[in-house]
């Protein structure tokens, strides 16, 4: 799935990374907490989170993440909003709730980056 | 061991809660590191260690210092603080055990998960830590001798 489809199918709106919409993304992780996307989310994935902080961002870099997708209507702070222009990482906004986030994208044929902890 | 190292350098970092600039030092080690041809995997594993690290000494540090060597076949990360210190190390290795404020959780830390992820990154993992001093970290990841001219 293209970001652009994801875009289409969550009606978000995209705050950074228009000229990335091409990208590919075929797996994601869903968490507010931080330190479970650094043990658990794969390089390459999508980050779907409610969390609007600059760690987020951070995270992201570190784990090489595609992009980062804010749902409940979520927007970045400014700091956040700088720093992923800074380094370059994509974001969008929907206002869909991280349950029918995960769900749509799921059954347009997105999958887990993992399924269960303590499986690769 | 006396193998002249490929690269050596600390960076300080703030602690006393200000996450202002909080995963910055990280971001450059990972792009020396980009930079010196290191695998991708090598180099995330790095930086998420090293970024855990960060986050712990802002958290619940005065302050602090990452020390990043790498040598032809394994990069050594230090993370040395100022602080509180741990009282119980094997308490804080546990998963879940934490003793963060609120503005570390706001930020999506302090969930006890830090060391862990620490220790599960790492092919050689040792703390050691005094109360009221601080807290030092060593860390070893093993890269592949051949991805280094």
């Amino acid at each position: 799935m293209t970001l652009h489809e994801i875009k289409e199918l969550l009606d978000a709106e995209v705050l950074i990374g228009e000229n990335q919409l091409g990208m590919e993304v075929k797996t994601a992780f869903v968490a507010d907490l931080m330190s479970d996307v650094l043990a658990f989310a794969t390089a390459g994935s999508l980050l779907i989170t409610g969390l609007t902080n600059p760690q987020v961002v951070r995270t992201a870099d570190v784990l090489d993440i595609a992009a980062v997708l804010m749902g409940r209507g979520k927007r970045p702070s400014q700091e956040t909003f700088q720093l992923a222009e800074e380094l370059n990482i994509p974001i969008l906004t929907t206002k869909f709730i991280l349950f029918e986030i995960a769900g749509r994208l799921y059954a347009n044929g997105m999958r887990g980056c993992i399924e269960k902890v303590g499986s690769k | 061991m006396d193998e002249k190292p490929l690269f050596d350098g600390s960076f300080s970092v703030v602690g006393g809660g200000n996450y202002d600039n909080a995963g910055e030092v990280s971001t450059s080690i990972k792009t020396i590191l980009k930079k010196m041809g290191l695998p991708g995997d090598v180099v995330r594993k790095v930086a998420l260690v090293s970024y855990e690290a960060e986050i712990n000494i802002v958290s619940y540090a005065r302050k602090g210092m990452i020390r990043l060597r790498v040598v032809s076949d394994r990069i050594m990360i230090e993370a040395i603080d100022e602080g509180q210190g741990i009282p119980d190390i094997e308490l804080a290795m546990q998963p879940g055990w934490s003793t963060a404020n609120q503005k570390t959780r706001e930020m999506g830390f302090g969930a006890g998960m830090g060391l862990c992820n620490i220790k599960t990154f790492s092919d050689t993992f040792h703390i050691s830590s005094e109360v009221g001093k601080g807290t030092h970290l060593k860390i070893i990841i093993n890269t592949n001798s051949s991805s280094l001219q």
